[in-house]
């Protein structure tokens, strides 16, 4: 992983609560770099996150409003946030149920500007 | 902040004793400004503790926080006040309906219409209610866009509010795209699958159960809950209403939807 994306993720893992980070590859839904604890599955969060953002996209592009900006799906036991950076890339973090949403979200915000 | 808001402001502020308040909590409250809403309210309030159109003004900021028992308890000091006001009424039915409590709904949405036979919302909201009461399910769900109306009470209505069953099929509500034009069956399509794929990633990142979902865009923001396992809401909302508030909307809108499928089974 690149120093560059290392500090992306970085800035995000940072937050408690935090789980991991990846950057994910928006098509295809493979991971193009993470930094996800141990047994969370860093391939399975990339192809889940990517299918889901497309899907909402789905929906948003039905509703006129425009494309996704930011994805939160939340779980019993934890959430799964995204926010698209670029056409290719997603920025993905997974974290405990009761994290600090806003926080969150403001550092993932940022890292999809610097990815972009 | 928008001009009215500005000016009712100014005006609250040339003369504290002015009932202005009522109009400028109500407008904050619509905007989605609720803490400044029921900071207005209740200093209006101590000024005019006779004033049931305050109290009514109270209670229905209190709804929208979440805060149902303290809603009633201000609604039920509004009817002291004055026994037929028409919003304290309304309000009260469309709270005993979302208990599923539908005598007292009839009850309160019947002395409402009493008091305004025009009032629309009302009408409808009794035909709903009145259905549901008489095990008639189907008086409802002949026109799934006349079931929208179940969500009459809520802020922005039906519109924009869509609950589908796990196969795709619209239940209840309807969604229009900014152009106007209804989408909802082919939004429905979409929501089954969308209701699966989040099962699926909650399961294999062992994250429990999904409860909700939200997306952002820069239209508007897409908020989906589970009403009852294998069918999804999903609410439909522009962008000026912050995700808080929309989660808040969408609870009360589950709870709605979860009374109203529940008296389809009985």
């Amino acid at each position: 992983m690149t120093d560059r994306f290392r500090a992306i993720l970085d800035s995000i893992t940072r937050v408690r609560g935090v789980q991991g980070a990846a950057l994910v590859a928006r098509e295809d839904g493979v991971v193009v770099a993470d930094a996800l604890v141990e047994g969370v599955r860093g391939n399975a969060v990339a192809a889940l996150t990517a299918s889901l953002v497309k899907r909402l996209g789905d929906v948003t592009g039905t509703a006129g409003i425009g494309e996704p900006e930011f994805l939160h799906l939340q779980s019993r036991g934890g959430v799964v946030l995204a926010v698209p950076a670029t056409q290719e890339i997603i920025v993905v973090a997974v974290a405990d149920a009761d994290v600090n949403v806003g926080l969150l979200r403001l550092e993932m915000l940022r890292a999809a500007g610097t990815v972009a | 902040m928008a001009d009215d808001i500005k000016e009712m402001t100014a005006e609250l502020a040339r003369d504290p004793d002015s009932l202005i308040f009522i109009r400028l909590g109500e407008a904050l409250r619509v905007r989605g400004q609720v803490d400044a809403a029921g900071k207005v309210a209740l200093s209006g309030l101590e000024r005019h503790p006779g004033s049931a159109e305050a109290h009514d003004l109270y209670a229905r900021i209190l709804v929208d926080v979440g805060n149902l028992e303290r809603a009633r308890t201000v609604w039920e000091k509004a009817l002291e006040i004055e026994p037929r006001h028409k919003g304290t009424h309304k309000g009260l039915g469309f709270l005993h309906y979302g208990r599923g409590e539908l005598d007292l709904a009839l009850d309160h949405l019947e002395l409402a219409l009493s008091a305004d036979p025009m009032d629309q919302s009302v009408v409808q909201a009794l035909r709903i209610v009145r259905a549901a009461a008489e095990e008639m399910p189907e008086a409802v769900a002949e026109d799934p866009f006349a079931a929208a109306d179940m969500f009459a009470g809520l802020e922005g209505g039906s519109d924009g509010l869509l609950l589908v069953d796990g196969r795709g099929r619209v239940l209840a509500g309807g969604v229009r795209d900014t152009q106007g034009a209804a989408v909802a069956d082919e939004m429905a399509a979409y929501l089954t699958g969308i209701s699966q794929e989040a099962e699926r990633t909650s399961r294999i990142l062992e994250l429990g159960e999904w409860e909700w979902m939200v997306a952002e865009a820069a239209g508007g923001n897409v908020h989906l809950t589970r009403p009852t396992d294998g069918t999804v809401l999903l609410l439909l909302r522009d962008a000026s209403v912050p995700p808080g508030r929309l989660s808040l909307l969408a609870e009360k809108a589950n709870d709605v939807a979860r009374t109203w499928l529940e008296a389809q089974k009985s």
